[in-house]
């Protein structure tokens, strides 16, 4: 739903990839940006905290918003030594799933973005979407046609 | 009255060392790891999600472990945890219609747009025991592998809506749309829609449902069909401050219930259909309808309804009754030490049947 603001095409591109890094599965993540070598060094602007965000339902679906219950998210904030910042919120209590996050979006600011595109967000992408496509095609297994059957009476 | 007392420390040490050992059990039977109950319990993980108003379903495994599978413990557990949390902020309202579904059936509609579909469900089991679960590790043929995209499901009130046949939701502006927290400030009556629908969603399981039953049944008769349940995955986003836009910061799975039900029209409105609604953490359904169901009743003001006196109309009753927390943490406390109330108690009584006592004899020796 990034139609409801306004964002430059380089803050859509990144609100896609932190939407992908938050939601990846975080063995897998981890798997991924080790598979990569040596972490670049940084230091905390904010050390992963976990904590929680009220998610928020409509009434009727598409009326007043109402509280429906907290979700538990971890966030921080790194900086690397060139000084590029990288921010993470990401599901979950995993703090080191979370530095990761904020590591690649840092990375995607400078000259690592195509590697890291291509290693990491491309292959999460594509586990998780086929994921998704396997789950959706369970449901459309169990698609049903009802057929309303002539009563009688008339 | 609960008065502190003290003492007790050493008996108080070993039943808690019993109880670690009695959730245990049996040494010679393996122990359940956390993730199997997240896994294999998922529905006892999401009532505990959904009671507990915390969508993290491997901490509410933990809290079903820890609480030898008491589920209202295990809720109590995860609002406690709750309570630790720093709050980051609010999420943006979820777009259910966005919905990819597991599940979504309607009763009122047979031919929907993106189709009935069952998802993995009880409904149309024969509930009859199957004792092939008896045996571990046993192989089950696996559904058959494809890939499909989640086609649009588009609501199904959505096309009574196109009719003006069904009273319309219709978000206030962003400025009114600011709902009060339940978790923020203690609930005050009258209380609007939305704060009602926060603590339906979090409210007991049995409690919403009986109350549900007894509109079924006739008390504040509200005559519902289920327009719509769907089950399924939705995003969540909620802003970064730091950047100044929002991202998807995760997923949940949700469970959402629209009931059309039967309304004759007042004074201001024509006839019409109107609307109870459900949404709930995790697959729970029986709660989501549940929920719109009580909805709907309590909504008996906005529609200039009679007030037949029925339970599910009073919402003190309903509000200040659905929370199994608050409840147990009253009823339990009764049974820890009253001694000094019981002594004042106990005085009154003798005191009250020595007078008496007293009284009878004056009375006989007139």
């Amino acid at each position: 739903m990034a139609d409801r603001q306004e964002l430059t095409e380089a803050e859509a591109a990144r609100r896609s990839w932190m939407s992908l890094l938050a939601k990846a599965p975080a063995g897998r993540l981890a798997d991924l940006w080790q598979a990569r070598g040596a972490a670049p060094g940084f230091e905390w602007l904010r050390a992963p905290e976990v904590g929680g965000v009220m998610v928020r339902g409509r009434a009727g679906g598409t009326g007043a918003a109402f509280n429906l219950g907290e979700m538990v998210v971890t966030r921080c904030a790194l900086k690397l030594a060139d000084g590029r910042v990288g921010h993470a919120m990401v599901q979950g209590r995993d703090r080191k799933k979370a530095e990761i996050a904020a590591l690649v979006d840092a990375g995607m600011q400078g000259a690592e973005a195509e590697g890291l595109r291509a290693g990491l967000l491309e292959v999460l992408e594509a586990e998780m979407s086929s994921a998704k496509a396997a789950r959706a095609a369970k449901a459309d297994q169990t698609k049903v046609d009802f057929f309303t059957m002539v009563r009688g009476e008339d | 009255m609960y008065v502190a007392v003290k003492g007790g420390e050493k008996a108080i040490d070993k039943a808690h060392e019993w109880l670690d050992e009695a959730r245990r059990g049996d040494p010679a039977v393996a122990e359940l790891s956390v993730p199997q109950i997240r896994e294999q319990l998922a529905l006892a993980v999401n009532r505990v999600m959904a009671e507990g108003s915390l969508y993290d379903p491997d901490l509410a495994a933990l809290a079903i472990k820890q609480a030898r599978g008491d589920l209202i413990e295990a809720i109590f557990l995860i609002r406690a945890y709750r309570t630790t949390l720093p709050r980051f902020g609010y999420s943006l309202p979820v777009d259910t219609g966005a919905m990819e579904c597991d599940r979504r059936i309607s009763a009122t509609f047979k031919d929907v747009p993106g189709g009935q579909v069952l998802g993995p469900t009880f409904d149309y089991t024969h509930r009859l025991l199957d004792f092939a679960l008896e045996a571990e590790r046993l192989e089950r043929p696996a559904p058959e592998a494809g890939a499909a995209v989640h086609p649009e499901m588009p609501r199904v009130t959505e096309f009574l809506n196109k009719e003006g046949l069904i009273q319309d939701e219709v978000a206030p502006a962003p400025a009114e749309d600011q709902p009060d927290d339940l978790t923020r400030q203690p609930l005050e009556l009258p209380a609007a829609r939305p704060l009602r629908l926060q603590a339906l969603t979090r409210g007991d399981e049995g409690f919403v449902l009986s109350m549900a039953y007894s509109t079924q049944r006739g008390y504040a008769k509200n005559h519902p069909f289920v327009g719509e349940l769907r089950i399924g995955t939705v995003g969540v986003e909620a802003e970064i401050p730091e950047l100044g836009f929002d991202i998807e910061i995760g997923e949940v799975v949700l469970t959402e219930c629209e009931t059309v039900n039967q309304f004759l029209g007042s004074k201001s409105e024509p006839p019409q259909f109107t609307r109870g609604y459900g949404l709930v953490f995790g697959q729970t359904e029986r709660k989501a309808i549940s929920m719109a169901l009580v909805d709907r009743a309590l909504r008996w003001k906005e529609f200039g309804e009679d007030d037949k006196g029925a339970p599910a109309q009073d919402e003190e009753f309903v509000l200040y009754h659905c929370d199994n927390i608050q409840a147990t943490g009253f009823l339990e406390h009764i049974k820890l030490p009253h001694y000094v109330d019981f002594q004042s108690e106990l005085e009154l009584v003798r005191k009250i049947r020595r007078e008496a006592d007293e009284a009878r004899h004056q009375e006989a020796a007139e």
